[in-house]
């Protein structure tokens, strides 16, 4: 005899779960948190040295690093000034909340005013596991092309900041700034939105004057 | 992909609720997904012939429903379903549209014996 048992439970609700306990643990510490997502080679690791060089003297900074296998980049934020962790994720194409937990456990997060989290370079997973940060980044690069928003359009929906790397290369590649700002407030209408280079430093001071005031008015309640 | 551990979780919560209600077996699982939701069903069914095999929920049939994206509009309340990537509102063209559905992606119910 066959019976049907009523379920109505989110298949991600493991990880949604200690995503909260994440977000509580962040807030008991005060720490403000940020996700940081892009496809490989956007500049994640980059914007975090520059972020680095320009407020460590102000706020202290932790960095949770992930990647598939190497410590690359957390050695390159270390180097940096920041409190590094690795995290290697064994082949997983994203950090879930679990991952974060445990490097969470290694921080001192008394200490911590604000925390980056590098996901792993991929516009699709990430953005399907929160990790209980407080928000999270995009960051898109000219290279990459115009037409990604319309492509993934799932992980532009997500965000709550933009940030549009590599603008040094526009004279070298074709990029329809447009076509792609169009595609971006379809999914996303009025997303803040940051042209910047890494390489020549261009645009990065309206990425810190956001940044600190999104670390200040979080501390503040 | 992710559809592995996403199919793992979807084996674990089934078994859980197979156990509760003193089942033998598990014949068929309902699940619902959001048209928003990256989750290619094709992958779950490949992975979930792999790692059902030797549980009670070995050869259970999945079934997917797949929710249209449904969004409002805040500025003058129309509910629509948006075109694949056009979200702003037909009606006023506003750009401050909430998604009401669409995210889905939960387990409705399965049936044991
Ligand atoms: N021309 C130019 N190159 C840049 C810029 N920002 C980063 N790069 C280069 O782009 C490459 C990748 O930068 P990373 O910061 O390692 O990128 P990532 O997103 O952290 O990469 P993964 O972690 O491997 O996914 C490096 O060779 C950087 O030097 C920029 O603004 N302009
Ligand atoms: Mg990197
Ligand atoms: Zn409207």
């Amino acid at each position: 005899m066959t019976q049907r048992v009523q379920v109505i439970e989110n298949i991600l609700s493991a990880n949604d779960q200690v995503a909260l306990e994440n977000r509580r643990l962040l807030e008991a510490a005060n720490v403000y948190a940020l996700n940081f997502m892009a496809s490989p080679g956007a500049g994640k690791t980059s914007l975090i040295e520059q972020t680095l060089k320009r407020i460590s003297s102000e706020l202290h900074i932790a960095v949770v690093d992930g990647d598939i296998a190497t410590s690359i980049d957390a050695d390159r934020a270390a180097a940096a000034g920041a409190l590094a962790i690795q995290i290697n994720t064994g082949g997983e194409c994203h950090l879930d909340a679990i991952m974060l937990k445990s490097a969470l456990s290694e921080l001192d997060l008394q200490g911590i005013d604000l925390l980056i989290v590098e996901n792993v370079g991929n516009l699709v997973c990430p953005a399907s596991f929160q990790l209980g940060t407080h928000q999270s980044v995009l960051i898109a690069s000219i290279p990459e092309g115009d037409d990604k928003p319309y492509k993934y359009p799932g992980m532009y929906r997500g965000v709550d900041a933009l940030v549009i790397n590599k603008t040094d290369l526009l004279p070298y590649i074709t990029f329809d700034m447009d076509y792609f700002r169009r595609g971006v407030e379809m999914l996303n209408p009025g997303l803040v939105t940051f042209p910047i280079s890494c390489k020549t430093g261009e645009g990065l001071d309206s990425w810190i004057a956001w940044l600190r005031i999104q670390v200040s008015s979080h501390s503040i309640k | 992909m992710h559809e592995l551990p996403v199919t793992e979780s979807i084996l674990e919560i089934a078994l859980r609720y197979a156990g509760d209600a003193q089942a033998n077996r598990i014949t068929d699982l309902y699940l619902v997904i959001g048209q928003l939701a990256t989750i290619v069903d094709d992958s779950i069914q490949f992975y979930w012939d792999i790692i059902a095999r030797d549980t009670i929920a070995e050869g259970a049939r999945l079934h997917f429903k797949r929710i249209p994206t449904q969004v409002k509009c805040q500025d003058c309340q129309l509910e629509y379903k948006p075109a694949e990537l056009e979200f702003t509102c037909p009606e006023c063209k506003s750009f401050r549209v909430q998604i009401v559905a669409g995210n889905e992606f939960y387990m409705d119910s399965i049936e044991v014996e």
